[in-house]
């Protein structure tokens, strides 16, 4: 009530700060088509999305499928402790690792030690042809690689081995050998998709000022140094963000390539968390088990990217946010 | 001020060489040095990769035999057209790419329609609730229910075995609805939809009319990501059917070639030479398919390459 004495001291004052439920309520609908606009992707995440966050509590459930989501039996983490004790987990956690850190240590850096290359060049037809090269194999679809590298790999046939012996060697059972698994896993995954990534950071690297290395070129800097000190710290906050983002991925990667590169015999290194879901939930009906490793599986990821965007935003100041 | 011209034949006369100190040998060889072992390196990677390509495409058209005997390197050796005569013969293929057409122009119009209309409306930024609309979709790039709950989802929904599973699970990414956002906050500005609201358009009039035919590149980028991504992928139609005649292409193509289905791509009869001369031609079939799947692509690409680019440079950057 003091107030309602003040105002009619000072001058009328303006309206108060916050708006009335009435305006912004209005404002909502006035905005109606936006929404309208918005509906189809706000039904897909709330089905797609939302419901399936919703529905990962049968982790910790009993899941039969009469019940439903909320119906079934709530086992804590029993499924959780059946998974961290069974003879699968310790295999299925260090193929994962394994796969995930190999790809990270060796077909991360491909695709920028390219980009650097190709961006010295002089010769604009043979960079474009580079490109172009590199670049082809990324449409071609998951099946169709792994299916050439049932082809090109096979121990009758196939294009490689009939090198080896060519030189006389002996012809390696690629596809069926648990210890080939992951070196073909990753120098095919460095030959598909290496040259996509080289595009990313070339476009980071025409973003350079051509003036930087005007400059260097006058002060007597080699084409060496000149990559050393101007396009690496040029392009580093894409590679941190890209870099952040693999590691955000780190244990969700090429499930399905490693999926279709399953084969009886190298399942020992083949067999990642991912693969390992799909075989226990899909295929034998543990809905409940494995979706207890699929939120395991998640929650890794999840912490490790948050780990590593801190560490990065303390090292160099770039972060994902 | 007067300005002095230089006459022409003074400019052209050769100046003695700038350089008056010795320049060492290291550093004059160092960039040379760098030409020569970029082009090496390079060449062996463009190698690398084409060359398998080209050996595909050249034991598609040979003898199978020879390809058995380690005979063909760079040139078919014994042609032949068996592999894609069986390849065109085979009614799965046939369906299979039906099918592929079919879930891709169907998926990519709804993915892309829904992709452009909620990234247009969250760049408004007049738009009541748009942070904590923008909140709901980043939430899920984080979190995800996992492929166990997703598949009981679609189940539930009654969508098993039916070309809605193969479509609307992964309709919409989040990233690239982001893209689509940033691009609509760059390239619409703001002043254009005022003037557009005085003179009477509404956001639907402002959206159908101005903004979608400002956003070309950006529906172009978008229609080709989701084009590729649907024609190739395979895991949602792997799980989600079971209909061996709604299979989508890959799907089929998982069958024959990595599955080794022989008895998909050509006919059995019971004795052994006959069978080791079948597989052969299934090997030869192989080869084919891979052709034949992958060359629509291949020849796109040119076309394609812009704009992809474009947009991997968007992602990479507007995070």
């Amino acid at each position: 009530m003091s107030r309602a004495t003040s105002t009619r001291i000072r001058p009328p004052r303006p309206r108060p700060v916050k708006k009335p439920i009435s305006f912004r309520l209005r404002r909502v609908v006035g905005a109606w088509q936006l929404y309208v606009l918005l509906a189809p992707a706000l039904v897909y995440i709330a089905v797609f999305k939302y419901w399936p966050m919703y529905g990962v509590q049968i982790a910790f459930r009993s899941y039969n499928p009469a019940d439903g989501f909320l119906g079934s039996p709530w086992v804590g983490l029993a499924n959780f402790q059946r998974f961290v004790s069974s003879f699968q987990f310790e295999r299925v956690l260090e193929n994962t690792v394994w796969l995930a850190v190999l790809g990270l240590l060796i077909a991360f850096p491909v695709p920028i030690v390219l980009a650097l290359l190709v961006n010295q060049l002089q010769a604009r037809r043979f960079k474009q042809l580079t490109q172009t090269v590199l670049y082809s194999p990324a449409f071609i679809s998951t099946v169709v690689i792994v299916g050439m590298l049932f082809v090109l790999l096979s121990s009758r046939s196939g294009l490689i081995n009939n090198a080896l012996q060519l030189f006389g060697g002996q012809p390696v059972f690629f596809m069926g050998s648990a210890d080939w698994f992951r070196p073909v896993y990753v120098a095919s995954d460095i030959w598909q998709h290496a040259g996509f990534s080289m595009v990313v950071y070339l476009a980071a690297l025409t973003g350079i000022d051509p003036a930087l290395h005007d400059a260097a070129k006058v002060d007597g800097a080699n084409k060496f140094q000149r990559i050393r000190h101007i396009d690496i710290p040029g392009i580093m906050p894409v590679i941190t963000v890209l870099f952040i983002l693999a590691i955000g991925n780190l244990l969700n990667v090429g499930f399905e390539k490693a999926l279709l590169m399953q084969t009886n015999l190298n399942t020992q290194t083949s067999e990642i968390v991912q693969t390992y879901v799909y075989h226990a939930g899909l295929q034998q009906a543990q809905f409940s088990y494995s979706a207890a490793i699929g939120l395991f599986n998640s929650l890794l990821n999840l912490a490790l990217l948050v780990t590593f965007n801190w560490v990065a935003r303390r090292a160099t100041k770039t972060s994902l946010w | 001020m007067t300005t002095r011209t230089i006459p022409s034949h003074e400019l052209l006369r050769e100046r003695p060489p700038a350089v008056a100190y010795k320049v060492p040998l290291r550093a004059r060889l160092a960039d040379p040095a760098f030409n020569t072992l970029a082009i090496a390196i390079l060449l062996v990677a463009i190698a690398a990769v084409a060359y398998p390509l080209y050996f595909i495409v050249i034991a598609s058209v040979s003898d199978p035999n020879q390809i058995y005997e380690g005979k063909v390197w760079f040139l078919p050796a014994g042609f032949t057209l068996e592999g894609y005569q069986r390849i065109f013969a085979d009614p799965a293929i046939w369906r299979g790419l039906g099918n592929s057409i079919l879930y891709t122009v169907t998926g990519s119009i709804i993915s892309v329609g829904s992709i452009l209309g909620a990234g247009y409306a969250l760049s408004r930024k007049d738009l009541p609730g748009r942070k904590f609309i923008m909140l709901l979709f980043i939430i899920t790039m984080f979190f995800d229910g996992g492929l166990i709950s997703r598949y009981l989802v679609v189940r539930d929904l009654g969508l098993l075995n039916t070309m809605w599973a193969v479509i609307l699970p992964g309709a919409i990414g989040v990233w690239n609805l982001i893209i689509a956002r940033s691009f609509f906050e760059h390239s619409i500005p703001d002043e254009l939809r005022e003037a557009a609201q005085l003179d009477g358009a509404s956001d639907f009039q402002f959206f159908f009319r101005m903004v979608l035919p400002l956003s070309k590149p950006l529906i172009m980028l978008m229609l080709m990501i989701h084009v590729v991504g649907n024609w190739n992928s395979f895991f949602d139609a792997l799980i989600y059917l079971n209909d061996d005649t709604k299979y989508p292409l890959q799907l089929v193509l998982r069958n024959i070639l990595i599955q080794s289905d022989v008895a998909a791509s050509g006919n059995l009869s019971g004795d052994v030479e006959s069978y080791a001369a079948a597989q052969r031609v299934a090997e030869l079939t192989k080869y084919a398919m891979i052709v034949i799947s992958s060359l629509p692509l291949m020849i796109a690409l040119p076309f394609m390459q812009k704009h992809f680019t474009k947009g991997a440079l968007i992602g990479a950057v507007k995070s």
